[in-house]
């Protein structure tokens, strides 16, 4: 099986997921300025919620698909209820507040919901009914299941529907008009709280299905899930520009791709015996078995946030970031 | 009376930067407020929008604006263009022109766009650039024109004439003396008192936070003190 190719299938499902999760983080900040950090948690509840209602329904003589559905039908409105109770309760009120408040809020949010959470489902890490038979397709040398296809393909309709919203509607030239002005939008007549509470909504809506769709993929949810998956798509949000729609899409899909890549050869590259150079040091080692391996596919957590560091130190504003201070 | 305000107050922090203003302006008048940099008009002029909190009374149209949130005001035919232009740097100029008719509900919005165009040609050859790529000038139209979108009874402007060259400027009163000519009730804030007050019908003349002269707009021009302080005649 050809490894690269593989894990390039891999990483798109798995980017492809973090872009869903990155545009909640961009819209938002896009709009207030803000870093929703409790944007993971938001991820979480929805995992958790289809979790239950799967769990459910798993049992019943209903078609697995219809399962499946019926427990994003479910996740959906909980998150989007869970992301306008937010934006209402905590972020509002310090709307005019040093920028620091709200980010500090935003942490205390996210460990709020996430002992919610755990007051709800426990601390067990809970197998995530796998209802739906996987299908391996072999192309091209890679191994692509049926579920793989379905979360690129969902995805990539989710970010055109998205993209519609936000280039070709009322809301969306609203959205995009208040996260540019939004004293200017108000004397236009837009109602700029509801705008903002739109925004948090349609993310938390967006972490719903991509918390069901990570739930399917790894077939765990737990209520700490949240928090690696928030900060990997923060990231991602990074990487493509903090901000920027296009820019979140892009930067979730090539973050996947990456630590993918980066899980499938740190192994290989870590081998300490491959290294004629170093043999007299790791000699005992390597007669063992051939292998020393230095870093494993255990690692792969840190290739989002070594990304993450090289953007911030490269190329602050991101792959596709604007300037900072067009504003006319 | 459209617009009627009583004992405007503004502060920031311990600072009275408007104090006491009354001013009217009637249906289907141009009024102009004029000024030296820091007497407080663009303060005045936002805090009858809702803008700033204030002291003191507004009525517009008859009924007080205290407590009506300000994405009220275009429904109700009131707009400001604001100090600076405050156009959407990164929306096109036909988006921008859609946002000025937000609060509309009707279906005559591409027919008002079409409209605008007739008068600006210039937006029109730019429709599809993002309104940051144009001039100051041609920022300072799409302003307007945004404005005109919501089919306003009263026109607040502020400094429109602000950071433009002098062809422009004149090109952009020609613009306000053209809306104001459809009907359009304009409340003007201008530091370039010479040409407002040549625009203008009636004038009030604010000086550190207080109205410190009104009145017919030709005879402020005519004004000695105004003269003086205003249009750069020495004494004498």
């Amino acid at each position: 099986m050809d490894i690269f190719l593989q894990q390039v299938v891999n990483g798109l499902t798995l980017g492809s997921v973090y872009a869903i999760v990155a545009l909640g983080y961009t819209m938002v900040y896009g709009i207030i300025q803000l870093i929703n950090f409790a944007h993971g948690e938001v991820v979480m509840i929805g995992a958790m919620v289809a979790f239950s209602v799967i769990t459910v329904l798993a049992g019943t003589a209903m078609p697995p698909l219809l399962v499946v559905l019926t427990g994003v039908a479910c996740a959906v409105p909980v998150c989007m209820l869970v992301g306008y109770g937010m934006e209402r309760l905590a972020y509002r009120p310090l709307r005019r507040a040093p920028r620091l408040a709200p980010l500090i809020t935003a942490i205390g949010v996210s460990i709020i919901l996430q002992h919610l959470a755990l007051l709800v489902w426990s601390r067990n890490v809970m197998a995530f009914p796998q209802i739906i038979r996987a299908e391996t397709y072999t192309v091209g040398g890679a191994a692509i299941t049926n579920v793989q296809v379905a979360i690129v393909l969902l995805c990539v309709a989710i970010m055109g529907g998205l993209a519609f919203l936000v280039y070709r509607t009322r809301l969306g030239t609203a959205m995009r008009a208040t996260a540019q002005n939004p004293q200017v939008a108000g004397l236009m007549g837009v109602d700029v709280n509801r705008v903002i509470a739109a925004t948090f909504v349609i993310g938390a809506g967006l972490a719903a299905v991509a918390g069901v769709m990570v739930g399917t993929y790894y077939g765990i949810a737990q209520y700490t899930m949240g928090s690696i998956l928030g900060l990997k798509a923060f990231a991602a949000a990074v990487l493509g520009g903090i901000g920027n729609i296009p820019g979140a899409m892009l930067g979730g899909v090539l973050l996947g791709v990456v630590e993918a890549l980066g899980a499938g050869y740190i192994g290989d590259v870590t081998d300490m015996c491959r290294y004629s150079w170093l043999a007299g040091l790791v000699e005992e080692r390597c007669r063992a078995d051939g292998h020393f391996i230095l870093f494993g596919s255990n690692y792969q957590d840190v290739f989002a946030f070594v990304v993450l560091i090289l953007v911030l130190v490269l190329r602050p504003s991101g792959l596709l970031g604007e300037r900072v201070g067009d504003r006319a | 009376m459209l617009l009627e305000v009583r004992g405007l107050e503004v502060h920031y922090g311990g600072i009275r930067a408007v104090k006491g203003v009354d001013l009217e302006v009637h249906a289907g008048e141009l009024v102009c407020l004029i000024g030296a940099n820091g007497a407080g008009k663009t303060s005045a002029l936002r805090a009858i929008c809702g803008l700033h909190a204030r002291g003191g009374s507004v009525r517009y149209a008859g009924e007080p604006l205290e407590g009506r949130p300000v994405f009220e005001l275009p429904r109700r035919g009131l707009v400001m263009v604001p100090e600076g232009r405050g156009v959407f740097p990164q929306l096109t100029v036909e988006e921008n022109l859609a946002m000025g008719a937000f609060a509309r509900t009707d279906a005559d919005v591409g027919a008002d766009i079409a409209l605008r165009y007739q008068a600006f040609p210039r937006l029109r050859e730019r429709r599809h650039q993002t309104a940051g790529t144009l001039s100051g000038g041609e920022q300072q139209m799409l302003a307007i024109a945004r404005a005109l979108m919501s089919r306003p009874k009263l026109l607040l402007l502020d400094e429109p004439s602000m950071g433009l060259a002098p062809l422009m400027v004149a090109k952009i009163f020609d613009i306000v003396r053209e809306v104001a000519a459809q009907g359009v009730t304009i409340l003007l804030v201008e530091q370039n008192a010479r040409l407002a007050l040549e625009l203008a019908d009636r004038g009030y003349v604010m000086e550190s936070g207080a109205i410190t002269l009104s009145g017919e707009a030709k005879a402020l021009l005519a004004d000695r003190k105004v003269r003086e302080a205003y249009l750069g005649e020495g004494a004498g």
